[in-house]
């Protein structure tokens, strides 16, 4: 139960991670971007992966009647998920520490675990909204109202996860530096929860 | 039948004939396939190599990728531009001031670029203004002129722009001695009345600012090119000389005359020595010293009133000649800097000069006489070598740093590469037609690269499909990487190529810029952000803050605007995207269009004339609907009381 809480303990301090990597990284390629503009989301807000990135994708995205990029106090999120994050550290650390002084079982660890994964899902969802609206929330005075083969709108709206062609550009939406801090973490603590699950088995 | 036959026979016969020449040629054959290998450089591939000819009689300089032969940009230096509006615009017509006034044109010569410890170090590129002698920099990651000096006292600025091995100096001699200072003489009394005047413009290390340190004011000899000492004769510089006859009329003749001229080695260091002890005397001049900064986008010119002069006999041990035969042209310096030579224009070989034997009859003190009290030293005391080539009219020599040497010959028209130190000939190679200069990238530094050799020919003639009596000047390229030459590409200059510079691509590729940064533009009319946009009256003057973006200026509807105004669109390109910039023309514009970079305010002055409503557009192809951008000026009768406005999207 010793090593599984310094698990407990550990697991958690990597999602500290979050708040100096990016969660997640869009980049965006076309023909006239050979260096493709990119866009990382961090926990408290959207970075360019350049410097002018951000300016660069809103001023392409006007064409097509897409709003610009949120700054940070634009959407609760980036002021929100900070605080939960940190108090998720403070609490998994906690129940690792009072795993440690033999205060709680390794049943905690799993809650723990389960809790993270519910908040990290739902983070994804809200994420996932967040892009629907990006993309489909168009402008209805747009340059370039494009339309589908079968008539409808066309929306543009990046993948959650994955690569899309949306006109000239390749989308490509993926996990980035800080979302494996993240995850490594979250494992982390759930080997602990084994650990812990094993050693009550042993100790019985 | 039998006739029959018999022409079967001959064209059989001449077949086999042609098959013979071919089967010559098929080693030619396979070379010229390898050679197509060696130059080509796929779509979405870059060159190995930069290289920046110098556009003679364009005035400006020209960047071409090695060893493709692809031309990447003509760099605006002494000559208006209108692709670009330099010399037009407001901010850049101050570039082209000089003593005489606007000077919209040069001959542009020599490039050079600077160096650390007698390596390329690609901070910066110099070149000559050959007509109204003045010596430009311009900058390596802007690739823009950043720097302009006038040169007093000199005359078509020839042995120039040539820089010390640290860029401690960029040089600047005169090729026509003149009065100084100038003034109201008869011609005939030229003989030892006008002077040559050598020019030493220290370069500030950090920004590369340049002000003239001394002029060495020499006997009234004809200095045709220079080069600096480099490594044990770091410290000295070598200018040619011809016209040693002093003549001031049909030269080709008169100036033809001494078997032999002179090489001028001058130990500027001990002269800088006796500068910064107060040697020297200043005398009233007047010249123009323009700066452009890069963050205000503007040039400024400033005139400068004295000079300092320094009398070459006033500093014992600083001044020799080395006689050197037939009116030598290039003055070439090894990366070793033991070889000094002298490429007599009007000979057939080339004189080699030690420094190592030029120091030891320096000490010895074994003088072959004087002129005008420098110290001729004797031919044979500082003599390393002959090349007896079997050329005709060596011009320019370049080196491998692998020992070996390449000259020009401008009458045989070929490249001749010759051995230092056995002064054998190796190889030679024609050119088509009657080479100038020769370049290898870093081939007059420490550390050359000796891959390749470009020749810049003078006479194009038949090598390209014909464009009426005026064609552009040709350019060979060499591979020497090999024992012998082997000639591997042909390829059309711009303008007239005196002499290039080239270094590797890596050291100016990673730092070109991109974009200049709007937070960084401290142009006193810029629009930094995008609502402040406006249009001011001051009198008669009117300024435009001008912005555009993709695809839109703001503003795009202007009117009040008068008759007899003076119209100043100042625009600033709010893009912060690479290769994304936006022209500027309107309708009637007495100069020429404005291409601003991103991040860039540039000026254009419109002096309307007559009433009515006058468009404004894009001249760069910027974006999917760069044909909306446009915008309208409403031009009203002078003494019209319309109002002053301006909109966007109203």
């Amino acid at each position: 139960m010793k090593k599984a809480s310094i698990a407990m303990i550990i697991g958690p301090l990597f999602l500290l991670g979050l708040y100096i990597f990016p969660l997640w990284n869009i980049m965006l390629g076309a023909p006239q971007y050979p260096d493709p503009l990119g866009l990382n989301i961090h926990i408290n807000g959207l970075q360019g992966v350049s410097e002018f990135d951000i300016q660069n994708i809103d001023g392409l995205n006007h064409y097509i009647g897409m709003h610009t990029l949120p700054k940070a106090e634009d959407m609760w999120e980036f002021g929100t998920f900070p605080m939960v994050i940190g108090i998720m550290v403070a609490l998994g650390v906690l129940i690792g520490i009072l795993g440690y002084l033999d205060k709680v079982s390794y049943k905690w660890f799993l809650g723990w675990f389960l809790l993270m994964s519910i908040l990290g899902l739902l983070g994804m969802y809200d994420f996932n909204e967040w892009l629907v609206d990006y993309g489909t929330n168009l402008d209805p005075n747009a340059i370039m109202k494009l339309t589908n083969p079968d008539g409808s709108p066309m929306t543009y709206k990046p993948p959650l996860l994955g690569h899309v062609k949306m006109l000239n550009f390749d989308v490509t939406s993926l996990p980035s530096t800080g979302a494996w801090f993240m995850f490594v973490g979250m494992m982390l603590t759930l080997a602990a929860a084994f650990m812990g699950w094993k050693s009550t088995k042993t100790q019985k | 039948m039998k006739i029959y036959n018999h022409l079967i026979l001959t064209i059989g016969a001449a077949l086999m004939l042609v098959s013979c020449g071919q089967q010559n040629q098929s080693s030619n054959g396979a070379l010229s396939s390898s050679a197509a290998e060696k130059v080509y450089v796929a779509p979405g591939e870059q060159d190995e190599y930069y290289a920046f000819l110098s556009g003679g009689y364009s005035g400006n300089l020209t960047v071409y990728g090695l060893p493709s032969g692809r031309m990447f940009k003509e760099i605006p230096v002494f000559s208006q531009f209108p692709t670009s509006g330099y010399g037009y615009s407001e901010e850049t017509v101050p570039m082209l001031n000089t003593s005489h006034g606007f000077v919209p044109w040069d001959d542009a010569h020599h490039p050079d670029i600077s160096q650390t410890n007698g390596e390329l170090d690609g901070r910066w590129i110099f070149i000559n203004g050959n007509n109204t002698p003045r010596i430009a920099r311009i900058d390596l990651s802007t690739f823009e002129t950043a720097e302009i000096i006038e040169v007093p006292n000199s005359a078509g600025n020839h042995s120039s722009s040539f820089i010390t091995e640290n860029t401690e100096y960029v040089v600047a001699g005169t090729r026509f001695s003149v009065p100084v200072p100038q003034r109201d003489m008869p011609i005939n009394e030229y003989k030892g009345n006008f002077k040559g005047a050598l020019t030493f413009i220290s370069v500030d290390p950090e920004h590369g600012h340049m002000a003239i340190k001394f002029q060495l004011l020499m006997p009234g000899f004809n200095y045709d090119l220079s080069h600096p000492g480099r490594g044990k004769s770091h410290g000295w510089f070598f200018f040619t000389t011809y016209n040693t006859e002093e003549a001031n009329s049909l030269l080709e003749v008169n100036a033809s005359q001494n078997d032999k001229d002179f090489i001028a080695a001058i130990n500027w260091k001990k002269i800088e020595e006796y500068v910064n002890n107060g040697g020297g005397t200043k005398i009233p001049a007047n010249y123009a010293h323009n700066v452009y900064d890069e963050h205000s986008h503007t040039g400024t010119s400033t005139m400068r009133k004295e000079v300092l002069t320094v009398d070459p006999t006033k500093v014992p041990g600083a001044v020799f000649f080395l006689p050197t035969p037939k009116s030598p042209h290039g003055c070439d310096v090894d990366p070793t800097g033991q070889y000094i030579i002298g490429n007599g224009k009007l000979s057939a070989d080339l004189t080699v000069h030690s420094f190592d034997k030029m120091i030891t009859a320096i000490e010895g003190g074994n003088f072959d006489g004087e002129a005008y009290g420098i110290p001729i030293l004797k031919f044979e005391d500082v003599l390393a070598g002959q090349v007896k080539s079997g050329g005709l009219g060596p011009l320019h020599t370049e080196f491998d740093g692998k020992g070996n040497a390449y000259t020009t010959f401008f009458i045989s028209s070929e490249v001749v590469k010759w051995q230092l130190g056995t002064w054998e000939v190796i190889d030679r190679k024609p050119t088509y037609y009657s080479v100038g200069h020769l370049m290898i990238p870093g081939g007059n530094s420490r550390k050359p690269f000796g891959k390749y050799v470009v020749a810049m020919n003078k006479i194009t003639k038949d090598r390209y499909l014909p464009t009426g009596p005026e064609m552009e000047h040709s350019a060979q390229l060499y591979d020497i990487s090999g024992d012998k030459m082997e000639l591997i590409y042909d390829f059309p200059t711009h303008g007239e190529p005196h002499y290039a510079a080239g270094c590797p691509a890596e050291l100016l590729a990673p730092k070109s810029q991109k974009i200049y940064r709007l937070d960084e533009n401290r142009h006193p009319y810029a629009v930094t952000s995008a609502d402040g946009s406006k249009v001011v009256r001051d009198g008669n003057e009117v300024h435009v803050y001008m912005s555009t973006i993709r695809s839109h200026f703001t503003p795009d509807n202007i009117e009040g605007i008068k008759v007899g105004d003076k119209v100043y669109f100042h625009i600033t390109n709010h893009e912060q995207d690479f290769d994304v910039p936006h022209g500027f023309a309107i309708l009637g514009q007495n100069s020429s269009e404005l291409l601003v970079m991103p991040g860039q305010t540039k000026t254009s002055v419109w002096e309307p004339k007559d009433v009515g409503v006058w468009p404004f557009y894009c001249t760069d192809f910027c974006s999917a609907l760069h044909q909306e951008m446009q915008g309208y000026v409403r031009v009203s009768p002078a003494n019209s009381n319309v109002e002053l406005k301006w909109s966007l999207g109203e």
